[in-house]
């Protein structure tokens, strides 16, 4: 068995407002092991990127509170000093961002950069060697000419190629774990295919464990072993890559999936959408958060459903939802075996 | 009249043409026998003899400029370069490619919010190319634009009301129950609660201010809305009721559509035709359903490729292919097909003989030396399309050369578009 990287349980993030308090992250728990990438899907304010950056300690702050635990490796990192923090950022767990212009300085030089962060693990080591080891970083994740290359600022780069210096820059201290946070998002199609290529590439050639987090099934699909879905600062459903494509448990991951266009296939003639919007984080609905929006819904949905295995045969698929498993297939009305959900859920 | 378009032969048509737009009516004007090929072109390919917007070899450079106390113009950035569409009332046109490779720029230029460097543009069968602020306030009223970004594109400071209301007041449009009673019949329309007349922007979410920039656009009672990235911003699962409001909305109120996209997998659902661009360029013009099932330049099928499939089995079976590099400085673009620097079936023909746009049966327009996924039969019947860029080559993918159109040299210092007036009929 791999080893295991990082262990969330019951973790839980609020920020206090103006208006209230925001319960971003609702208890969340999940595992990373070593050599294994966990996709976390969900729709803008659903938790997935407060989850990520809880692990980083990127969301500290004086309005923010913190619950559960999150160990890496065994050590606790909500209340870890901010030293230990600093020594852990980039040598344990580095992070790529969906917009990489903003998240590289426009100042300095992207060698400079990434030899910034592997001198300030690494105290002994000289600016030449740390400036070999940044270009041998570059080449890894396909820059051309990379030794050049590293002399040039952040916007003389292209979005791709400045989404891969991220990604050379994250993995220069060669971190047990990396989070991707919507990597591809801002970038063309084209250029997508050939990072999650690099992705791919990366999950073979080295045994770090990948956190990815996304709104695109069609990337889940393709790069994931596991998938956590999010909603409303609640994992609603959990499990391996195929349990959630081909026995989806959860009206909202249905909702999700009938959503993506395939290209594959005849489209239908409307697109199946989920009708209203996601609820407000401040004044979330009793009961299950999906409640309002859900066309399944009936009285036992005002309850709390806990997050626990109901298929019987696989004990780590898991998920939020009052209905039987019979139920759940028979109204599921996902043809075949996934993708075309019929107009059942119309606006 | 514009005298810069002004020509004896054509005055009494534009006449004609003019009246015929203010009556709302399509002028029928005949024009050179050049344009009337052009027109036939796009009359067979929206399967409509009604255009309503034509653009013809329209051409887009933007100066780059170096120095600090004169200017000095280094060189152009190819945004779009000679492109030519034709959009029939009630279609929605498709456009679709790479950031940076004009779509927006052409969209743009089709309803004169940029002017185009070269080119003709048509609305509703007549010449606005370089018609004056006045004159173009029909066009002002009846084309509309809705925006990416739901945030930067509504002011802030202004209520919903004024958002929506603002451009009725200024196209003098006002409905039974005047400019109020109208916005909130519109807001009800685009699925907003009509009470929330009195709201601020910041006070809705992405998908609800998306909705808002679409009633401001239905506000004037528009012919034709450019749709530059309308879903982009937005989740998923809010795309799809973004886009199922426009499809109701376009079989309602007739309107034709520019839905601009930077992929493949959101303008299916809405399109009639689609084009691709890439570099300044339409590689390829299809209708839409032909598009998915035979992509025939390389590009589109990259383009198809690099859409991941939301099933994990069919994902790992198949094999991708994975267009390496990125697209080339449009200041400085390769010569032959664009494409051809990381295109995996280049040769040395595409280095250095522009292809002309070919059409294939059914109306399927390419621009590639090495089509993909074609019968022989197609190939054979395939001939040189009339919207091909002047500068292309008379050489179709079956080796046969076509007639290319001369252009006569109209004096000195005739431009694109003064020249394209006398396109030799071939």
């Amino acid at each position: 068995m791999a080893e295991r990287l990082l262990e969330v349980d019951n973790l839980q993030v609020s920020f206090a407002t103006e208006d209230g308090v925001v319960r971003a992250v609702d208890g969340v728990s999940f595992t990373l092991d070593r050599g294994e990438v966990l996709a976390i899907v969900g729709e803008s304010g659903s938790g997935k990127s407060v989850t990520s950056m809880t692990l980083m300690g990127l969301t500290r702050g004086v309005n923010s509170h913190f619950g559960g635990s999150a160990k890496l490796k065994g050590k606790e990192l909500l209340s870890a000093s901010e030293e230990d923090l600093e020594k852990i950022r980039g040598a344990e767990i580095a992070m790529i961002f969906q917009d990489p212009i903003s998240s590289l300085s426009p100042v300095h030089r992207i060698g400079d950069q990434i030899v910034e962060q592997i001198r300030a693990h690494d105290k002994k080591i000289s600016k030449g060697a740390a400036f070999d080891r940044a270009v041998e970083g570059m080449e890894r994740v396909g820059i051309p000419h990379a030794r050049g290359r590293a002399r040039a600022y952040p916007h003389e780069f292209s979005g791709g190629m400045r989404q891969r210096a991220m990604i050379a820059m994250a993995l220069s201290l060669s971190p047990s774990v990396l989070i991707a946070d919507e990597p591809t998002t801002a970038l063309d199609v084209t250029i997508q295919a050939q990072i999650l290529d690099e992705v791919k590439n990366l999950r073979e050639h080295s045994d770090s464990g990948i956190i990815f987090v996304t709104h695109d099934l069609g990337v889940v699909a393709d790069i994931a072993d596991r998938v956590i879905v999010m909603y409303a600062g609640r994992v609603v459903e959990k499990g391996t890559l195929d349990e959630i494509f081909y026995d989806p448990q959860h009206p909202y991951t249905w909702g999700l999936l009938g959503s993506v266009t395939r290209m594959d296939r005849e489209p239908p003639k409307r697109l199946p959408s989920i009708p209203g919007l996601p609820p407000s984080l401040i004044k979330a609905p009793k009961g299950c958060h999906f409640r309002p929006r859900c066309p399944h819904e009936f009285d036992r949905c005002a309850e709390v459903p806990p997050l626990e295995a109901r298929v019987s045969d696989a004990p780590d698929h898991l998920d939020r939802c009052w209905l039987s498993v019979e139920d759940k297939r028979s109204r599921r009305e996902v043809e075949g075996r996934i993708g075309l959900v019929k107009d059942t859920v119309a606006v | 009249m514009n005298d810069e378009v002004g020509r004896e032969h054509r005055e009494s048509e534009r006449d004609h043409a003019q009246q015929a737009f203010k009556s709302g009516r399509r002028g029928q004007d005949g024009g050179t026998q050049g344009e009337e090929e052009l027109r036939a072109a796009g009359r067979s390919l929206a399967g409509t003899d009604k255009p309503l917007l034509e653009a013809e070899h329209l051409q887009l450079y933007f100066p780059v400029k170096k120095g600090i106390v004169v200017d000095r113009t280094i060189g152009q950035v190819h945004a779009v370069d000679d492109c030519s569409v034709s959009l029939s009332e009630g279609e929605t046109l498709g456009v679709v490619g790479e950031s940076g490779c004009g779509k927006s720029t052409f969209a743009r230029c089709m309803v004169r919010l940029l002017e185009p460097t070269a080119g003709i543009l048509r609305y509703r069968g007549r010449d606005i190319t370089h018609l004056g602020r006045r004159k173009l306030e029909l066009l002002r009223r009846e084309a509309q634009l809705v925006f990416q970004d739901p945030v930067s594109s509504l002011n802030p400071r202004k209520r919903v009301g004024q958002i929506v209301g603002t451009p009725m007041r200024l196209h003098g449009v006002d409905g039974r129950n005047g400019v109020e009673g109208r916005v909130k019949e519109l807001l009800g329309r685009v699925g907003l609660n009509p009470e929330h007349i009195n709201r601020f922007p910041h006070e809705f979410s992405g998908g609800q201010r998306q909705r808002i920039g679409v009633a401001r656009a239905l506000a004037v009672d528009p012919k034709l809305i450019v749709l530059d990235e309308p879903v982009s911003a937005l989740d998923v699962s809010i795309q799809a009721q973004v886009i199922n409001l426009l499809d109701d909305l376009q079989d309602d109120f007739g309107l034709s559509y520019v839905f601009i996209a930077h992929d493949l997998s959101v303008v299916r659902h809405v399109s009639d035709r689609i084009a691709v661009m890439y570099l300044g360029k339409i590689v390829e013009l299809s209708p839409a359903r032909e598009l998915y099932s035979k992509p025939i330049h390389p590009y589109t099928e990259a383009l198809l490729a690099a859409i991941p499939i939301p099933d994990p089995e069919e994902n790992r079976a198949r094999e991708r292919v994975v267009v390496g590099g990125e697209p080339p400085n449009p200041v400085d673009p390769p010569p032959g097909c664009r494409f051809h620097t990381r295109c995996q079936y280049a040769t040395d023909v595409c280095k250095e003989v522009e292809p002309p746009l070919a059409e294939y049966p059914g109306g399927h327009l390419a621009a590639c030396h090495h089509p993909r996924s074609l019968e022989q039969d197609d190939l054979e019947k395939v001939s040189r399309s009339p919207l091909s860029p002047l500068s292309s080559a008379g050489l179709l993918p079956n080796g046969k050369e076509s007639p290319v159109p001369q252009i006569e040299a109209n004096g000195a210092g005739g431009g694109l578009r003064r020249r394209l007036k006398r396109i030799v009929p071939v």
